[in-house]
């Protein structure tokens, strides 16, 4: 096909036609190919923005989005974006801000900006309400001091940089919280108080429970790949079917099950003290044993199925070759089978990780306080709290995390890539 | 060590004695294997797919243990050593060079495992490299390699660490037919300069003649014959190795008389046929007589044969340096010759009667094959 487009052209053309560069009448070739590719997926890219970009994308502009003091006194917020910070604002920008007051008395915008400002500044709070109460002044009043006589801090710097910073449309508020640190008074990044700092711990959990669970997931999945590619067709068809049955049941269904399994009355208890292995139960359950064990397997599919794709596209004959070289069977596989698998192993191990990373059922159900990753904490913002802030800028964290754990990944596969080409 | 020796030597190197080896315990894939290989000499195994080459050979690599007999390598019985302590070099089908490994990674690897000094080594790498003409490819990876490069690779690999004995599966059977011509010539040189005992797997017989000091030809787990590619040719043991090994017309007929080497046949026509006998049974058995299609003579030139025919040409075939012809008997029976052009005087047409020649020196009687 695509040699007649291109050769007939050249034959049947007028001179100047053919007188085009190769790459010209190639890429005219190409051109009605390219349309058609992209006529095709079209559907799907459309799907993918409406369902998936698109929603993601606000919900990561929730975790920068400073909504309330804008939306609450929107005139002074645009007033103060103009100040420059040094001394008191001008008394233009302080007429805005009282009239703007007298409007908003009572509303609720007004409330929620109040509730932003506090979080900034203990105590914002009440000064806003309190001043709220107190207005209007006195009729020919200077601004500042009547300011002032509400309350004292009104003639504070400090009190209206804060408004000034919390009245900008974007914040990076919630992603330093999310990193256990904050913007103090002056501007400055700083690490958050002990008492405050929860974040960075989850994180490195999550971080260190998905990468326990990576790894007891290699550990059992490795062997069992290679079971089921050097077994005959029909046992390892069987073998497979159950390495797929947990894609049956509801995840639920599975966490509670391990419940009973694992509680101290449970089967494995009682079966240990029956075999008199064990004299008191074991605690299995609601502690981070218990949740290794149900993340193990509910994610062991995920190792398998991309170790078993790439083991069965090696050859066993690799393996012979080695020994036939002198290696024993044991070192040949280490050295010849073991690199071939990796691809596998790098991309099994990306996938069990980057799920277990967002995992929230397993750890919720069946761990402590002690085991909750940073989704539980998200759950908690969006369900409980309802604090959007801090539920994007956690989900944000975790993403980009994620994300740079792909590029190492894709850096060094890329790698790997080239060195085998073309396997 | 048997480099230094370079002919082929009487002494065995390899024995086989009473081999057997089934799969599944109901079928022999090998019946009663007997074979020597002599030190130094470049042995084939020949046969149809399915006849047990393969098998024979992993039970030489120690990839598959046989069911009884003895496999002896230099007097020693190998049966129990595991193939990595057998240090016989082997080439595969599909030559299995490593895919994450460079060339020279690919030659290093016997050494290293061996635990030889680095120096020797990379010494010995080099040399291999250049044995097999591909010093500048060490550090591509296999698959950057064409098909005859890599072939030439797992060559070099097999041979990289000095075994006496090597063995290669049908290694040239993924190459097209030129490179595979190519190469032919080239392992049967690298054979003679290095005098080590070569084992060759191949179903294809022109390779096998090419090569082979001796060639074994196996069928259904059992050598037929194994001797010189021309007295396979020539003096085919049986109907099988005549049947196999090259092009013949196989006439049936039953032993008429027997007289030391010569015999006589009838043939289904009544026709009588002097033959010699290599492999009757008794006399009034059964029996085929086979010629070469190139030992049949034709019209003047038949005048002096033991054994003339008429016959009616069917077919001609024209192919350059000869002619094929193909001749009815009559009586459903036919024969194929190859005529060289300057043996034919005038032109030959179909449905032109003419007479057929066959030497009796050349028409052997053997008896049928069991039919499987
Ligand atoms: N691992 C095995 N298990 C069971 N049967 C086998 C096995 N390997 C080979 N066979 C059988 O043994 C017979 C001989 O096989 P073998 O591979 O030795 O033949 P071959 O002469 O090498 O044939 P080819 O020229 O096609 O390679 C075949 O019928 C095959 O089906
Ligand atoms: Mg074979």
């Amino acid at each position: 096909m695509t040699a007649t487009t291109l050769t007939a052209p050249a034959a049947a053309a007028p001179p100047a036609e053919r007188t085009l560069p190769l790459k010209t009448r190639l890429q005219r070739a190409e051109r009605r190919k390219k349309l058609l590719h992209l006529a095709l997926i079209a559907p799907l890219a459309v799907f993918l923005l409406l369902t998936f970009l698109w929603p993601i994308g606000a919900l990561l502009k929730r975790s920068v989005d400073n909504p309330e003091v804008v939306g609450g006194l929107p005139a002074t917020a645009a007033a103060l974006a103009h100040w420059n910070g040094q001394g008191l604002p001008p008394a233009s920008a302080l007429a805005i801000f009282v009239k703007e007051m007298e409007g908003a008395r009572g509303s609720t915008e007004l409330a929620s900006a109040a509730k932003r400002l506090n979080t900034e500044m203990t105590g914002y709070r009440s000064l806003i309400m309190k001043t709220a109460r107190s207005l209007p002044l006195p009729d020919g009043s200077n601004l500042q001091e009547g300011l002032a006589a509400i309350d004292p801090r009104w003639s504070e710097t400090r009190t209206w940089q804060v408004m000034a910073r919390a009245g900008q449309p974007y914040t990076s508020y919630y992603l330093l919280a999310a990193l256990d640190h904050a913007v103090d008074a002056d501007g400055a990044i700083v690490a958050a108080t002990e008492d405050q700092a929860i974040y960075l711990d989850v994180l490195g959990r999550t971080f260190w429970m998905s990468l326990v669970v990576t790894l007891c997931c290699l550990v059992l999945g490795f062997p069992l790949a290679y079971l089921l590619t050097s077994l005959p067709t029909r046992s390892s068809n069987l073998l497979m079917i159950l390495v797929l049955l947990p894609f049956w049941t509801s995840i639920l269904v599975r966490v509670a099950s391990w419940i009973v399994l694992l509680q101290s009355g449970g089967l494995v208890n009682q079966a240990l003290q029956a075999l008199g292995l064990i004299d008191e139960p074991l605690q299995l359950v609601f502690n981070r044993l218990g949740v290794y064990i149900a993340m193990t397997h509910i994610l062991l599919p995920f190792m398998i199925l991309p170790l078993y794709s790439v083991m069965k596209g090696i050859s066993p004959i690799y393996l012979r070759a080695a020994q036939s070289l002198g290696c024993p069977p044991f070192q040949s596989f280490w050295k010849v089978y073991f690199p071939q698998t990796l691809p596998g192993v790098f991309a099994g191990s990306l996938l069990v990780f980057i799920l277990s990373m967002g995992y929230y059922i397993t750890p919720a159900l069946l761990g402590g306080p002690q085991e909750q990753m940073a989704s539980y904490f998200i759950a908690f913002y969006t369900n409980e709290t309802i604090n959007w802030g801090m539920a994007a800028a956690l989900s944000t964290v975790l993403l980009g995390a994620t994300l740079l754990l792909y590029v190492v990944y894709s850096r060094y596969a890329g790698q790997g890539r080239n060195a085998t080409k073309a396997r | 060590m048997a480099a230094q020796s370079g002919s082929t030597g009487q002494e065995a190197h390899v024995t086989f004695t009473r081999v057997q080896k089934t799969y599944d315990g109901e079928t022999l894939i090998v019946r009663d294997l007997n074979l020597e290989i002599r030190r130094g000499e470049f042995l084939t195994l020949l046969g149809p797919s399915g006849s047990g080459k393969t098998t024979c050979l992993m039970m030489l690599a120690g990839f598959e243990t046989p069911t009884s007999g003895e496999i002896r390598v230099g007097g020693t019985v190998i049966n129990k050593v595991p193939p990595h302590r057998r240090n016989i070099g082997m080439v595969f089908q599909n030559y299995a060079l490593f895919p994450h490994m460079t060339v020279a990674e690919n030659l290093r690897f016997p050494l290293s495992v061996r635990k030889l000094p680095a120096a020797d080594i990379d010494a010995k790498v080099k040399r291999a490299l250049v044995m097999v003409r591909l010093e500048a490819f060490g550090n591509r990876y296999p698959q950057q390699l064409s098909g005859g490069q890599q072939q030439r690779i797992a060559l070099a690999r097999a041979l990289v660490f000095e075994p006496e004995l090597v063995l290669m599966d049908e290694p040239l059977g993924a190459l097209d037919k030129q490179l595979r011509e190519h190469m032919q010539i080239e392992i049967k040189h690298l054979h003679d300069s290095l005098g080590i005992t070569f084992v060759f797997v191949t179903h294809d017989q022109g390779e096998a003649l090419t090569m082979s000091d001796r060639i074994a030809v196996f069928d259904r787990g059992e050598i037929q014959q194994i001797d010189s590619a021309e007295c396979l040719y020539e003096e085919p043991a049986n109907a099988f190795v005549a049947g196999f090994i090259g092009e013949s017309n196989t006439l049936q007929g039953t032993l008429l008389e027997r007289n030391g080497d010569a015999c006589a046949i009838r043939l289904p026509s009544g026709a009588v046929v002097q033959a010699r006998a290599a492999d009757v049974g008794a006399v009034g058995s059964s029996a085929v007589v086979s010629v070469r299609p190139e030992r049949i003579v034709l019209n003047g030139a038949s005048a002096g044969c033991e054994n003339r025919f008429s016959a009616k040409v069917k077919e001609l075939i024209y192919q350059g340096d000869h002619v094929r012809v193909q001749l009815d008997l009559g009586n459903q029976s036919s024969l194929m010759v190859k005529a060289p052009i300057s043996q034919l005087s005038h032109e030959l047409r179909p449905e032109q009667p003419i007479e057929v020649g066959i030497p009796a020196a050349h028409l052997r009687a053997l008896a049928p094959t069991p039919s499987a």
